[in-house]
């Protein structure tokens, strides 16, 4: 093998192992998953407080990840905080009156969306809104509530 | 009075210089960045310096790569335990990896191994008088010499860049799972639930590519515009690995307060 020839096998491995590398990292290091991320249906829901809620978040049934949250904001009429999700297209079978709740991943873990059947037999589908709704807790109104309940004894 | 004056003149001339200085390693970065065709039309020089500037380094890379990704595992280990929060080491060693010590680190080992090296070549060309015959023959030595370099390191920089994440992302696994005992699958499943693809990972590889751009650009300068004696290369060389240093390191602040600050 002459040296020429030589040079170009191993800048030829170097390219090889770096679309290796590049193929490890989004497969196996992100959430990469092509184009299709976005797929789903959009699902609305009233808070009257969403914590630290985020985008991205997990949206839950019996502890299964469903769907992610994809959009916050807020409603000037209702004076709300307004959450889309976004359901996977496998789930479209979730009843129509399914409630959703903030709830808090271990003592200190960030906040997901649990939603708990209900019994209606509509499903729920592109652009409906959740109407029963359990805002997240606050750990200063607990302790709020508990100051009243020891004062007023 | 006389003072004030001197002081005056002595300020004027410093900017001065810089501006000249700067002026002179813009016109000379647009009369390589002129050479891309010629490097384009003999794509063997261009593959001869990848070797030398990408494939060589790549040993460099690769065991530092392991032994950070290493550290950091053991080192994060040690500090999440006390939160029974281990089952996030996995989050821990892919985002220091991915987001700053890939490309940092990196940066600065490919300027000592490769931009020295090819600041020294330059540098010496230029002392022994090769460049100026070169001219003599009516051959660029910037496009014949210059361009194919600075080509090859703008495309090494971010290869070798991935392999260091992919590399210290696994090595950091090893220590975790295999010593201390994590489980793999929530290491894994950490990691894929948090790092995204194009904030983290392409953000870190366009890191690398700003990184590459200016660490070849001064090595490339420095080489050419060295003072033609042994003593001048030998400054030459160092400042090529100074200034890398300095501004891999304030342009990482910039950019990482850019993509990730909010």
């Amino acid at each position: 093998m002459n040296s020429s020839k030589k040079v170009e096998v191993l800048v030829g491995a170097l390219f090889l192992m770096a679309i290796l590398a590049f193929v490890f990292l989004a497969l196996n290091v992100s959430n990469f998953s092509g184009l299709s991320s976005n797929k789903g249906y959009k699902v609305t829901a009233q808070f009257n407080n969403i914590g630290g809620l985020s985008t991205k978040a997990k949206v839950t049934m019996s502890g299964v990840t469903v769907g992610r949250v994809t959009a916050i904001s807020y409603d000037k009429k209702s004076f709300r905080a307004v959450v889309t999700m976004t359901i996977d297209p496998s789930f479209d079978y979730l009843p129509e009156d399914s409630q959703a709740s903030i709830y808090t991943a271990g003592l200190l873990g960030e906040q997901y969306i649990s939603l708990e059947t209900g019994a209606e037999d509509a499903s729920l589908t592109e652009g409906s809104n959740i109407s029963l709704t359990q805002s997240a807790v606050v750990l200063e109104e607990i302790i709020g509530k508990l100051l009243v309940s020891f004062t007023t004894k | 009075m006389s003072g004030l004056i001197n002081f005056l003149q002595r300020l004027g001339a410093f900017i001065i210089d810089g501006m000249a200085g700067l002026g002179r390693s813009v016109t000379f970065l647009i009369s390589v960045l002129m050479g891309f065709k010629d490097v384009l039309l003999r794509p063997r020089l261009l593959i001869r310096e990848i070797y030398s500037v990408g494939v060589l380094s790549l040993l460099i890379i690769f065991f530092s790569a392991i032994f950070v990704g290493m550290v950091v595992s053991l080192l994060g280990y040690t500090i999440l335990v006390d939160f029974g929060g281990e089952e996030s080491l996995g989050l821990l060693v892919a985002l220091t990896l991915v987001r700053e010590l890939a490309p940092v680190l990196g940066a600065l080992l490919f300027s000592g191994r490769a931009g020295s090296a090819v600041t020294a070549e330059i540098g010496l060309m230029k002392a022994t008088e090769q460049l100026a015959s070169m001219e003599m023959m009516a051959v660029d030595p910037i496009r014949r010499i210059v361009a194919p370099r600075f080509f090859a390191g703008l495309i090494s920089l971010p290869i070798l860049t991935i392999i260091f994440m992919a590399v210290g992302v696994y090595s950091g696994y090893l220590v975790g799972s295999e010593w201390k005992g994590v489980d793999a699958g929530s290491f894994w499943s950490q990691i894929q639930n948090k790092v995204e693809f194009r904030h983290d990972i392409i953000n870190g590889i366009i890191k690398s590519i700003v990184f590459a751009f200016v660490v070849t650009w001064i090595a490339v300068y420095q080489g050419y515009h060295a003072m033609p004696t042994s003593e001048g290369v030998s400054k030459a060389t160092t400042n090529s690995v100074v200034y890398s240093a300095l501004a891999i390191l304030g342009l990482d602040f910039v950019l990482t307060a850019m993509m990730f600050a909010s």
